[in-house]
């Protein structure tokens, strides 16, 4: 029986194989190259880190300088606390921002707007912390709470305006005209039906922000300061994993150093489960939109 | 189907038609009939996109409380007629018009006018469904209502039933009124819009290609609705399907190339047309 022509010749299919085999090997490695530093990442704060995170380590404030013991207590509530401010300077300008890029804006100035965003994503982070001092920490004549948020904040807003105004274009245009056909104000179908529409985009684009600045330290070292106490009044310094991760690594005691790193180790494992919260939210980001 | 007497043609009225080669000055028989309440009452309606014209002086006058279809082929400015209507034009620059377009007496694009006030008694039900997929069927049917201020209780609740009943879909939904709207099947949902644009009391109905994604059973429904809302309310509807136009409108329009070519009782369009472009059109010679 005659060969199908539609059959290569045993040596034409062995190159082939071999070909193939080597692509996907190629492949396979750069792959890895990529996912490996984040095994790296996790293996080194597991190791170094586990061992010292005990339950103080959650519940006690910090020792004097060479006692051995104490915890982050009040640098993890200080995190929580300078992102629940950050949020409440960096969402409604951002949002309301990509609203008017997304809805409002000229062309003209949407581009200029844009630009503007792009710009003050690429601010060194130093940069936001020194025009925070100068704005907010040398007229109050004292490092806070405040000026944290603030900085930390303003970082956000480029971060959330794109977002913003990603997902708002991706709402149909069809929805924009039933509303409008319903007799219902130009304003009201924007932030009642499209916003509304795209809600989970949104929150999605802030909680990617927040996890872009919960391990912000630069912005910080001029503002929110630190603190060794819990704070209890937000016109004054506040402690922050980044501020104390710093404050210990660069100390000479080895139980510092141990604490660091769980304290590194309890940073990252907040950042990861804001990724994996946007994992969850966008997943069904399609019956959303 | 229409009962009104055929009356002899008698050319346009006071609009001054160019008379260009080809097509021909619109053929409009004297409808509406002279005791007939006039819906729209549109003289040398032109409107561009950009520099692209879209509708050449348009004159018609649409009759209260009747069906009018517009037909033509695709890209002869269907849409863009109908769209002109309710002002769905202003959100998309470049566009320009001139003529008038009297609804009711009042000029839609006269100074000051406000477009969502049109809106709120021109209504539209677009061909592609589109419930808000963030609301349930209840929301959908009263956000209009709800965003215009209306905050009582009874009300809210009458007119959900009473649009809901109108649009001929209270009975398969009365017991899932908090289910999402887009969990209905498509011919559903386009009655739910349909009940959502009468839940806001208009009294003139634009709908552009209403049935084109929808299956034959589902079709014959809308057609049926169609027929009810006669009754009360003005509508216009645009339509791919001859057979649709035949089956449940009183008046035909056909245009052609951003032309109005022949406007005249739909029996006598479909029967006997004026012009022999309408009547190439109907008998399926082109478009
Ligand atoms: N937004 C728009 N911008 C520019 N041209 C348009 C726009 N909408 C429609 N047109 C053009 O206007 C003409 C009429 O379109 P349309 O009213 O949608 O036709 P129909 O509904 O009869 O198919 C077409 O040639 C179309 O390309
Ligand atoms: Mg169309």
């Amino acid at each position: 029986m005659d060969a199908s022509p539609y059959l290569p010749s045993p040596r034409f299919a062995r190159w082939r194989r071999w070909k193939s085999g080597a692509i996907t090997g190629i492949l396979v490695a750069c792959a890895l190259a990529v996912i490996a530093p984040l095994f790296l990442v996790i293996y080194f704060l597991l190791v170094r880190g586990y061992s010292s995170l005990d339950w103080s380590f959650f519940t006690q404030l910090p020792k004097p300088t060479g006692e051995v013991g104490g915890g982050m207590a009040n640098a993890i509530v200080g995190t929580l606390t300078l992102l629940a401010m950050a949020t409440v300077v960096g969402v409604p300008f951002g949002v309301f921002g990509g609203i008017y890029l997304a809805e409002y804006g000229s062309d003209r100035a949407n581009d200029w707007i844009r630009f503007a965003a792009d710009v003050l994503n690429g601010v060194p982070s130093i940069v936001w912390g020194m025009v925070v001092y100068l704005i907010l920490v040398v007229p109050f004549k004292t490092f806070s709470a405040y000026a944290g948020g603030v900085a930390l904040g303003l970082m956000m807003v480029p971060l959330v305006m794109r977002t913003t105004e990603e997902v708002l274009v991706l709402v149909p245009q069809s929805y924009r005209e039933a509303a409008l056909a319903l007799g219902i104000a130009r304003w009201k179908v924007i932030m009642v039906i499209v916003v509304r529409t795209a809600l989970k985009g949104i929150g999605t684009g802030v909680i990617v922000a927040l996890a872009r600045i919960a391990g912000e330290t630069a912005p910080l070292l001029f503002t929110a300061l630190g603190n060794n106490f819990w704070n209890h009044n937000l016109k004054e310094p506040i402690s922050a994993l980044p501020l104390q991760i710093f404050a210990y690594s660069i100390s000479p005691y080895d139980d510092w150093h141990r604490q660091a790193w769980a304290g590194a180790l309890v940073l990252m494992a907040l950042i990861l489960a804001l990724n994996i919260t946007v994992r969850v939210l966008s997943r069904d980001r399609q019956s959303t939109l | 189907m229409s009962t009104l007497p055929e009356t002899a043609r008698i050319p346009a009225g006071a609009a001054p038609v160019r008379v260009a080669a080809a097509p021909a000055t619109a053929s409009t028989a004297d409808v509406p009939v002279e005791a007939e309440e006039v819906a729209f009452d549109i003289r040398n309606f032109s409107m561009w996109y950009g520099q692209r014209q879209a509708l050449q002086e348009i004159t018609i006058k649409i009759s209260a409380r009747k069906v009018t279809a517009i037909i033509g082929p695709s890209g002869c400015g269907k849409s863009t007629f109908l769209r002109s209507l309710n002002r769905m034009h202003d959100l998309t620059p470049g566009t320009r018009l001139e003529g008038t377009l009297r609804h009711f007496g009042n000029d839609l694009y006269g100074p000051g006018i406000d477009a969502t006030a049109v809106r709120r008694r021109v209504g539209m039900v677009f061909q592609k469904s589109n419930p808000f997929p963030t609301m349930s069927i209840a929301d959908n049917v009263l956000v209009g209502l709800r965003l215009n201020g209306m905050r009582d209780r009874s009300v809210l609740q009458e007119r959900l039933e009473q649009s809901l009943r109108m649009a001929a879909l209270w009975d398969e939904v009365k017991d899932l009124l908090n289910r999402p709207g887009t969990s209905l099947s498509g011919g559903q949902q386009q009655r739910l819009c349909i009940a959502r644009s009468l839940a806001v009391q208009p009294d003139t109905l634009l709908m552009d290609e209403p049935c084109s994604a929808l299956d034959p059973i589902a079709t014959a429904k809308i057609e049926d609705l169609i027929q009810t809302l006669r009754e009360k309310y003005t509508v216009v509807i645009v339509t791919h399907n001859m057979q649709q136009a035949a089956r449940c409108s009183d008046r035909t329009a056909f245009f052609y190339m951003g032309r109005l070519i022949e406007f005249d009782n739909t029996r006598k369009i479909f029967t006997n047309p004026s012009n022999p472009q309408t009547e190439a059109y109907v008998s399926g010679r082109f478009g």
